[in-house]
């Protein structure tokens, strides 16, 4: 028993987990992802084939929805990042003693479930909603605009879902910096946005680039806000997966565009953690 | 990036500096002029307002009232990074995503200057620290930390260079060695030197003037030796090393000198060493300006009689006494160990004696206790 030694039992119920359900079923939907239909066979069935080319079908089929679900995310990342940085930076410096408070807020929303807080979004764009009344009145968009159904609604829709994902690894990062930095900055010739750019950023790359991947990466892979927000127009891959799994049934294409969806994933993680350099940070 | 004021050079003049946070009032009416170019230090123990006046030299804090000058330019109303003034911060502060040469080229970059290398490779010569130029500031070690911080601020030649306690988190050893250090450095860059501390032998050692400070007002201002040997109020004298204060009134006079009477025995003091106001006066004594005697020995100078030895602690260079008077009071005596005589031992009788002129007379109103409470470590974080 000494020898096997305590960290690795430690670790054997959290790997069992990732091999029974993780690793199989990854193993599994590689497998069917070079399926073909059974000849003869009835709706559903199919069998292994090894036919690699479903992946360029399925991503020729569905280029747009790709393109869409990236475009989306990074729009839903950026704007969230631009919500979160000044609520983060606000809770840590001006909290006080009502820090701990103002971090509940953030993750209150949780409390609801996440598909009533998006269909709540519905309402709040919708006609009956005081949204599209006062853009309208204040000529921003035209009486004929609607905000329900479209593009806006969707990326609005996933900023909000998303926005505690950003605020909480921003806030834990921008909370560490020691305030007398930033004096010291100021001390030695930085005004307030020098400081900013060149001292308080810097520091909080680590929360940065946590934030931005917890939000990029399941907003690439979200379905729900296109399905109730959104129209066939923003169909995200989330979408087309889920149709090819639930009502065509088509589970090769489905799987073959998971794996895609994954492996793109990755490698713009890969590409952005190294640029972001992280490790660098202390 | 640089204003008006970043030119400024000269006396830094604080007049009438007040700074209340609602009710507290941290600073109190505070004036003072720093001499350009002098080593100036503001002494005091924790909460006494010295931490929050540097803040307002800096720019980091506002005054409530007053204004601040630098030369004939007034900086009241300037920012922090508009000032020629830098800052070695308590805790050093220094930047930990950069390196140490990125850290000390800071100002430098912020104020545009090119060909930085050179600047900065001197200022780290001037630390002796040119070997740690590309490591990060989390890879050094405290003593080294608190060289490049000073590094970092000396290398922008401001006008007026402010360091928070700066040896503070240092180890004894390593601190008087950074006392020595920085007084060499201040002489060799010219720069005027504010030195905020609890810590009155530090304060002493490096300092050409040495301004005390308590609840939020100046106690008194002079040379290390000036406030040693002459203090004004009983604060001075009991946080600037130890004081014996003995409770006495001016009975007559005789010559340049008073005759004080010191529970029915008579002492000299000279009059121009009396900050009292009137009759009652606390006599002032250093321990070890005290002579220590057996009863029969005959001595000279002013003589107090009738003690009693009630502790002996021999702590090398010298032995302290603690030595019980008739009216109850005890005297500290320090005598060197220079003369062969065997140490008194505890119980004693012994006269005490020392020369008329290192008698110092304060307000007899005044509490023999103050500025004796003082723990130095407390201070550490004042804000």
């Amino acid at each position: 028993m000494r020898k096997i030694g305590t960290p690795y039992l430690l670790l054997i119920p959290g790997m069992g987990f990732l091999l029974i359900f993780f690793l199989l079923p990854i193993f599994n939907l590689a497998q069917t992802s070079t399926q073909t239909p059974r000849v003869g066979g009835d709706t559903g069935q199919y069998e292994q084939t090894f036919r690699f080319a479903n992946y360029l079908d399925a991503i020729l089929e569905n280029r747009e929805q790709f393109g869409r679900s990236f475009l989306y995310a990074l729009i839903t990342t950026i704007l969230a990042l631009a919500i979160a940085y000044p609520l983060a930076y606000a809770i840590a410096f001006k909290g006080g003693r009502f820090k701990n408070v103002m971090l509940v807020l953030v993750i209150a929303p949780f409390f609801v479930s996440f598909l009533l807080r998006t269909i709540a979004w519905k309402q709040i764009l919708g006609e009956e909603g005081f949204v599209v009344p006062a853009l309208r009145s204040l000529h921003i968009i035209s009486e004929s605009t609607t905000l329900t159904s479209s593009a806006f609604a969707v990326v609005m829709g996933m900023t909000y879902n998303f926005l505690p994902f950003m605020t909480l690894p921003l806030y834990a990062s921008i909370d560490r910096i020691d305030p007398r930095t930033l004096e010291a900055s100021g001390d030695l010739y930085a005004n307030g946005f020098t400081t900013f750019r060149k001292v308080t950023l810097p520091l909080s790359m680590p929360g940065v680039v946590a934030g931005t991947l917890l939000t990029f990466i399941p907003a690439a892979g979200d379905y729900v806000n296109a399905a109730i927000l959104g129209s066939p127009q923003t169909k995200m891959l989330g979408n087309v997966i889920e149709s090819r799994y639930f009502r065509i049934v088509d589970y090769p294409t489905a799987s073959a565009l998971s794996f895609t969806l994954m492996a793109a994933i990755l490698i713009l993680v890969t590409i952005y953690v190294r640029k972001a350099g992280t490790e660098e940070l202390v | 990036m640089t204003g008006v004021a970043s030119s400024a050079r000269g006396d830094l003049k604080l007049t009438n500096i007040t700074k209340s946070y609602g009710d507290f009032t941290a600073v109190n009416d505070l004036s003072l002029v720093i001499p350009e170019g002098s080593f100036f230090a503001l002494l005091g123990p924790s909460g006494c307002g010295k931490t929050t006046t540097l803040r307002m030299i800096a720019g980091l804090e506002e005054p409530t009232h007053g204004k601040i000058a630098l030369g004939s330019t007034d900086i009241t109303d300037t920012k922090p990074y508009q000032r020629p003034i830098n800052t070695v911060f308590q805790n050093y502060a220094l930047f930990p995503h950069l390196t140490i040469f990125e850290n000390i080229a800071f100002g430098l970059r912020r104020r545009g200057l090119k060909d930085i290398d050179d600047a900065v490779n001197k200022a780290l010569d001037l630390v002796e620290l040119p070997h740690l130029a590309q490591r990060k500031p989390t890879q050094l070690s405290g003593g080294q930390q608190q060289r490049i911080a000073l590094a970092r601020a000396i290398v922008n030649r401001p006008a007026l260079l402010l360091l928070d306690e700066p040896l503070g988190a240092l180890d004894l050893k390593l601190r008087r060695q950074m006392q020595i250090e920085l007084k060499w450095i201040q002489r060799e860059v010219g720069i005027t030197f504010v030195h905020v501390t609890h810590d009155q032998e530090e304060a002493m050692t490096m300092a050409d003037t040495i301004a005390v400070m308590n609840e939020g007002e100046i106690e008194q201002m002079g040379s290390p030796a000036e406030l040693y040997d002459n203090p004004k109020t009983a604060f001075v004298a009991n946080f600037l090393g130890q004081s014996n204060l003995i409770k006495g009134t001016i009975s007559g006079s005789d010559g340049n000198n008073h005759v004080v009477d010191l529970f029915g025995q008579k002492i000299s003091l000279q009059k121009d060493r009396s900050h009292a106001v009137d009759n009652s006066i606390l006599a002032g004594i250093r321990p070890e300006k005290f002579r220590i005697s057996r009863l029969e020995t005959a001595t000279s100078g002013n003589i107090l009689t009738g003690g009693k030895v009630e502790d002996v602690s021999y702590i090398g260079v010298s032995t302290q006494y603690q030595v019980l008077m008739p009216w109850g009071q005890e005297l500290m005596v320090f005598e060197q160990n220079d003369d062969g005589v065997a140490p008194f031992s505890v119980g004693e009788g012994v006269n005490i004696s020392w020369e008329p002129i290192f008698t110092f007379a304060l307000r007899g109103d005044e509490d023999a206790e103050a500025g004796t409470e003082v723990s130095p470590d407390e201070d550490l974080d004042e804000e």
